[in-house]
């Protein structure tokens, strides 16, 4: 009975304080921001742990994976499920110039956001004619297959081995340290946020929503809708192979253990968490989950059943995630709510003995 | 002078000959009507004027100029809107969005703006809702958000799908109303539509199809006093 309350509330409860933040952070907008921005500059002053500013640096990491991912999931509407490959690539390419060619980290980290985001648009043109569920199941695929050309191509990738000794990134000579790669992934992450934002308010975000909305409608607007999947597709790969790059030179060394589909599945949960389709969220479910993890380490393995968990109840409960306005995981123009809501809060039918029975005239 | 010319166009869905050689052109400034039951082949006939739908014979000519099986985002770009069946609005986007997107194919934005304006002109209701969503709308309301949608690309000639399709009698009549306006300002119209007593009320020429071909085509003034017509399509014996 007790779960059964509680269960009950969970909605509701999503749903005022999604709304009391809204109101809030509408009202608020600039401070915020400038807080924000205050908050990452003196953070690494503040809390000097170094497990801190380490947790904190890979959450850069995930706010930039899991606000590409939006782009495709959620002003799109399409499902991919192979995001970490294209981190992955990303990471290869960063750390197969620096290792192999003594590439600056600076030259290339835009290389391994263009070789990533070049792939994104070969996947792309030969995936995004299929329909939805089809487009899942190769995104999924090509995810497996980049892990097992990594682990096979040794001459190149070095295999099972991965590429140690990638280079520390130098700032005018100076190496990094741990505060400069936060403020350098704070940084990226704001880049990437406020590009992903530029991008959702542009004709092109209008044309990404549309074709969401309604894919032949989009179509008779004169949108080329093949097109704008592609570049939306291209984009967001462009921002995952950025991460990777950084992600390679901050880890300093790189495997295939790093890219695997379960990554994919961690950023798409971050983005249904936060709420797909809204900017904020995907930062919001991309702080979230990489906090909460780092709460329950005790739970080792399981926390992937912990993500599953998680994503079963957005989807279920909440399909438009914390901050989202709508969710693609929500039927559009359908205002039913989940069955389980239903089921849950439906008032018991007692015939009500003041109505007069029977037929209506 | 001809805005659209259609020459025994053939299409097929799989095995399905779904046209089998229709022809039918639109004048400049010309109202007309395809009427005919369901699965005549008429929202078929749209859709392959709009390049949705492959065609495998015959040719569609936009003044003068083949379009057949070109991409619809090139045939907006000639200046064909298509309100298609069933409206197809974007239900989460507000009615200003909804608009905008219409005028997709639009760079200059004063020029956006002044179809914005002038189409709220035409449609007060829509002005009045501009920052609503599209999804709660009434039916009558997102046919005229989708009509008024079709309306921002500023096409020449505009091609209507069942605009009446689950509406009331009197919003029926309302977009009808609005239809006829858009015409009188100048666009060529192609009607497709069941409720054939009212389509053959306000257009000027209209065509009968039948299971894939056009069976009768005559101005609507000698169509609607046809007693086959009438038996067949206007229930009136």
């Amino acid at each position: 009975m007790e779960l059964k309350q509680t269960l009950r509330r969970i909605p509701t409860l999503l749903g005022s304080a999604r709304a009391a933040m809204a109101a809030f952070s509408a009202r608020y907008r600039m401070p915020l921001v400038l807080l924000l921005l205050v908050g990452i500059v003196v953070f690494p002053h503040v809390i000097t742990g170094p497990y801190y500013i380490r947790v904190a640096t890979i959450m850069g990491i995930y706010v930039i994976l899991a606000s590409s991912l939006n782009i495709i999931i959620g002003f799109t509407g399409l499902f991919s499920l192979g995001h970490a490959a294209f981190y992955g690539i990303g990471a290869y390419t960063s750390a197969l110039l620096a290792t192999q060619a003594g590439v600056s980290f600076w030259i290339a980290l835009p290389a391994a956001g263009l070789v990533a985001a070049a792939f994104g648009a070969l996947i792309g043109v030969a995936t995004l004619r299929l329909r939805a569920v089809f487009l899942a199941f190769t995104t999924l695929g090509f995810g497996e297959i980049t892990r097992i050309v990594i682990l096979n191509w040794r001459s190149f990738t070095r295999g099972p081995l991965g590429i140690a000794g990638i280079p520390v990134p130098q700032f005018f000579g100076t190496p990094f340290t741990r505060v400069s790669y936060w403020y350098l992934v704070a940084g990226l992450a704001v880049v990437t946020v406020l590009g992903v934002y530029r991008v959702y308010h542009s004709r092109i975000g209008r044309a990404l929503v549309a074709i969401r909305e309604d894919e032949l409608a989009a179509r008779s607007m004169g949108i080329h809708v093949f097109g704008y999947k592609v570049l939306a597709f291209t984009m967001a790969c462009f921002f995952a192979g950025i991460a990777g790059s950084f992600f390679a030179h901050f880890q300093r060394f790189i495997s295939a253990d790093s890219f695997l589909n379960t990554e994919s599945f961690t950023i798409i949960t971050m983005v249904a968490l936060g709420g797909t389709g809204s900017i904020v969220g995907a930062v919001v479910g991309a702080v979230i989950l990489t906090l909460l993890p780092e709460m329950f380490r005790f739970l080792v393995e399981f926390r992937m059943v912990l993500y599953g968990l998680i994503l079963i109840m957005v989807i279920v409960l909440k399909p438009g995630g914390i901050v989202g306005v709508k969710g693609v995981f929500e039927k559009p123009k359908s205002q039913r709510k989940p069955w389980i809501v239903e089921k849950l809060t439906r008032k018991p039918t007692i015939p009500d003995a003041t109505q007069p029975q029977g037929g209506t005239l | 002078m001809k805005v659209l010319d259609v020459q025994s166009l053939v299409v097929f869905y799989g095995k399905i000959n779904a046209l089998k050689g229709v022809s039918l052109s639109v004048e400049q400034g010309q109202f007309v009507t395809l009427i005919g039951a369901n699965g005549a082949g008429k929202t078929t006939l749209l859709n392959t004027v709009t390049g949705v739908v492959e065609g495998t014979e015959g040719s569609v000519r936009y003044h003068g100029k083949e379009i057949l099986n070109r991409y619809p985002h090139d045939i907006v770009r000639l200046g064909i809107a298509h309100v298609p069946e069933g409206r197809k609005i974007f239900p989460e986007l507000t009615v200003e969005e909804n608009m905008r997107i219409g005028a997709f194919i639009m760079k200059d934005r004063t020029r956006v703006q002044a179809l914005l304006d002038r189409n709220y002109e035409l449609f007060p209701r829509l002005a009045e809702r501009r920052r609503q969503e599209g999804g709660t709308l009434s039916g009558g309301e997102q046919q005229m958000l989708a009509i008024a949608r079709g309306l921002m690309s500023d096409p020449e000639l505009i091609l209507l799908d069942e605009p009446s399709l689950g509406l009331a009698p009197l919003l029926v009549e309302k977009i009808f109303e609005f239809i006829v306006e858009i015409n009188r300002l100048g666009k060529s119209i192609l009607l497709v539509e069941q409720n054939a007593n009212l389509a053959l009320q306000v257009a000027h020429y209209g065509y009968v199809m039948e299971t894939g071909r056009v069976v009768r085509e005559d101005s609507t003034d000698r169509l609607r006093s046809d007693d086959a017509i009438k038996n067949a399509y206007l229930g009136i014996g």
